[in-house]
């Protein structure tokens, strides 16, 4: 489809400029693509206006799911299938499950999370990501603008990174 | 957005930038291996081959190899079993419960922590499983599977069992939570890679990289995952010292039947853990020259949890010994009695001097400043952990209800080359982590050092 696509690349050294200058980019009505960062930026997300991530959501749908294969497991073999006394106990002896019922949801939980975190962020062995400057994984924030989603013109948009404090600006074709 | 504080001093030292982070960490996956290297990797080896023929004979000849008895049907090798899941404690600790208080200094140590943490526990698994003789069949039977063998599901009411869910959950949950802080720094190491010209290189850590390209909507949701796995392994880190001090606490044993359990082993657990962490890191600043990540300062922290764990675990002794005469049952008299002067003494004796009293020399700052009194009372900590757990083991065990049957127990070749091969495995795991990983977190280093802060630290 859209191949060989034109991006603006604005380097930047410092976390705190990036995040002014994020808000100086989008004031002036131009999209980002994405940013690139070599650690974790505090407010960020706020910046570019993402949305908060739901994974914890996932996180804790599958701790509940671990929960409650945890007791039909132990209800399943320790009461139905096979009830035995032991140590004069109840056939379901509740308190002795919680150890289990806690392990199983942590794990579940644990397992689930990163998985779907794996999935929605494509990462995989085999993933080939797309990178705007090698750089950026070591000491430079990158931020990234498609040319053809925004209506200003080049020269004007490298003009604004410049304003904003990128201490250097590029160009680049991505084939996505 | 991270506010520097004036007041506080700089976790990093030598006005490092963040290409310099890069640079000075990466260099030791970049280079080649050292002499010193492949000298400590053929000690461990062959630690590991002397230890390889005693789990051979085990293996081939029984646990009759062993110097277990009637009496004592647990000794040794469930003394490392404790010791090593004890010592697998740090890691997790440090990075999830730290993480948890924004305690920012465990940034330089939690990476190799964790390391330790997942060998440690992959020695201590060693032990119960090969204590159940036919390990390929009792493998089987430690796990939740239909079977023909009559009734039998597992019994879910013991702690036995629990120990294998607690502690195959605790492996696996921390092996995640290390990967997923392992993946932007292999992403880093893949990018000098591929600056360098380095194809293999590049091609190995861009797999292990999973393709990390760093943007902000993952490093949102990667923020996330850290946070709610750090909340999970929390109580995961608390729940499975608890679980295998309940091995002992639901039985009936006099000196093991005791409600502290849980959290004097947990907090004994930390010490030991923090105490090989430091062991090892000590050692690592000094040979990678990681000086300025690792500093002081950090050494001294680590060694305020060993004061404060380890007064814990005091107080947990001298409480076992009050309970014992307060509870006026004589059988549980008579087992704490015997272990401070019966023929065990001299492990009791050990065991206080060592966890009691020497992490107490930690108060004066000249010693918890000091590399060498920190590197050599590290090493003490640990001899003391592993006796606390031979005291609690062997002397409630070795003189029982009657005393025709009272033993000692003496420890053969087979017992001594099982620890031998755990330490094996142990350092050469560490060695190759520590070759072929970044050792410390670099993505996290970052992110406490500001570029533009310079000028305040070196004011």
């Amino acid at each position: 489809m859209n191949k060989d696509n034109k991006f603006l690349i604005g380097f930047f050294d410092d976390d705190e400029v990036l995040l002014k200058a994020i808000s100086f980019v989008r004031e002036k009505g131009i999209k980002i693509h994405e940013v690139y960062s070599p650690f974790p930026v505090h407010g960020i997300e706020n910046a570019l206006g993402y949305k908060r991530s739901r994974i914890s959501i996932a996180a804790f749908c599958f701790g509940f799911l671990g929960t409650c294969l945890a007791l039909t497991m132990m209800i399943g073999m320790m009461t139905i299938d096979w009830p035995m006394i032991i140590g004069g106990k109840d056939f379901l002896p509740f308190p002795t499950f919680i150890p289990v019922i806690f392990e199983m949801t942590v794990l579940l939980s644990a397992f689930g999370m990163v998985g779907t975190f794996l999935v929605v962020s494509d990462l995989k062995p085999w993933g080939n990501p797309v990178q705007f400057d090698l750089r950026s994984t070591d000491d430079k924030h990158v931020m990234a603008i498609e040319l053809n989603k925004n209506s200003l013109s080049k020269d004007k948009i490298l003009g604004i990174l410049k304003s904003s404090g990128a201490s250097e600006t590029n160009e680049k074709n991505i084939n996505k | 957005m991270h506010v520097e504080s004036k007041l506080r001093e700089p976790l990093i030292t030598g006005g490092k930038n963040l290409h310099d982070i890069s640079r000075d960490v990466s260099r030791r996956v970049e280079e080649k291996p050292s002499l010193s290297w492949f000298a400590a990797l053929s000690v461990s080896l062959l630690m590991l081959s002397v230890g390889g023929y005693a789990v051979y004979r085990t293996l081939w000849d029984g646990i009759g190899m062993w110097g277990l008895n009637k009496t004592i049907g647990w000794a040794w090798d469930i003394t490392n079993f404790v010791w090593w899941v004890g010592i697998g404690h740090a890691g997790t600790l440090i990075s999830a419960i730290l993480l948890l208080f924004r305690q920012r200094w465990r940034m330089s140590i939690n990476r190799a922590a964790e390391a330790m943490t997942i060998f440690a526990v992959i020695c201590a698994a060693m032990f119960p499983m090969l204590h159940m003789g036919r390990l390929w069949v009792g493998f089987f039977w430690a796990l939740p599977l239909p079977n023909t063998y009559g009734s039998l599901w597992v019994n879910f009411a013991s702690p036995l069992l629990w120990d294998v869910f607690a502690i195959s959950t605790y492996f696996s949950v921390s092996l995640v939570f290390w990967y997923i802080g392992l993946i932007p720094d292999f992403a880093t190491i893949r990018d000098r890679a591929k600056l360098s010209g380095k194809k293999v290189s590049a091609y190995i850590y861009g797999v292990l990289s999973l393709g990390w390209d760093g943007a902000a909507k993952t490093w949102s949701r990667y923020e996330t995952v850290a946070l709610v796995l750090a909340a999970l392994a929390t109580p995961l880190v608390l729940s499975v010292h608890s679980i295998v001090s309940m091995d002992f606490a639901t039985s009936v044993i006099p000196g093991w039947h005791t409600t502290i359990f849980p959290p004097y082993f947990v907090a004994g657990a930390i010490f030991s853990g923090f105490a090989m962490v430091l062991t090892l890191l000590i050692i690592t600043r000094k040979v990678y020259k990681l000086e300025d990540y690792i500093t002081i300062r950090h050494l001294e922290l680590m060694n305020i949890i060993i004061i404060v764990t380890g007064s814990i675990v005091g107080i947990a002794y001298i409480t076992e010994l009050f309970m014992a005469w307060y509870s006026g049952v004589e059988y549980e008299q008579y087992a704490f009695y015997n272990r401070v002067t019966g023929p065990y003494w001299w492990a009791y004796a050990s065991m206080m001097t060592c966890n009691v009293i020497s992490p107490q020399l930690f108060w004066f700052k000249r010693i918890r400043t000091n590399i060498a009194a920190t590197f050599i009372i590290s090493i003490i900590v640990n001899i003391g952990m592993w006796f606390e757990r031979f005291v609690i083991i062997v002397t409630s065990l070795h003189r029982d209800y009657l005393p025709s049957s009272w033993a000692m127990f003496y420890p053969t070749f087979y017992d001594v080359g099982m620890y031998l091969f755990s330490f094996g495995f142990f350092f050469t795991a560490y060695l190759l982590f520590s070759k072929y990983f970044p050792v410390i977190n670099m993505h996290e280093m970052k992110s406490i050092l500001k570029p533009t802060g310079d000028k305040i630290k070196t004011k």
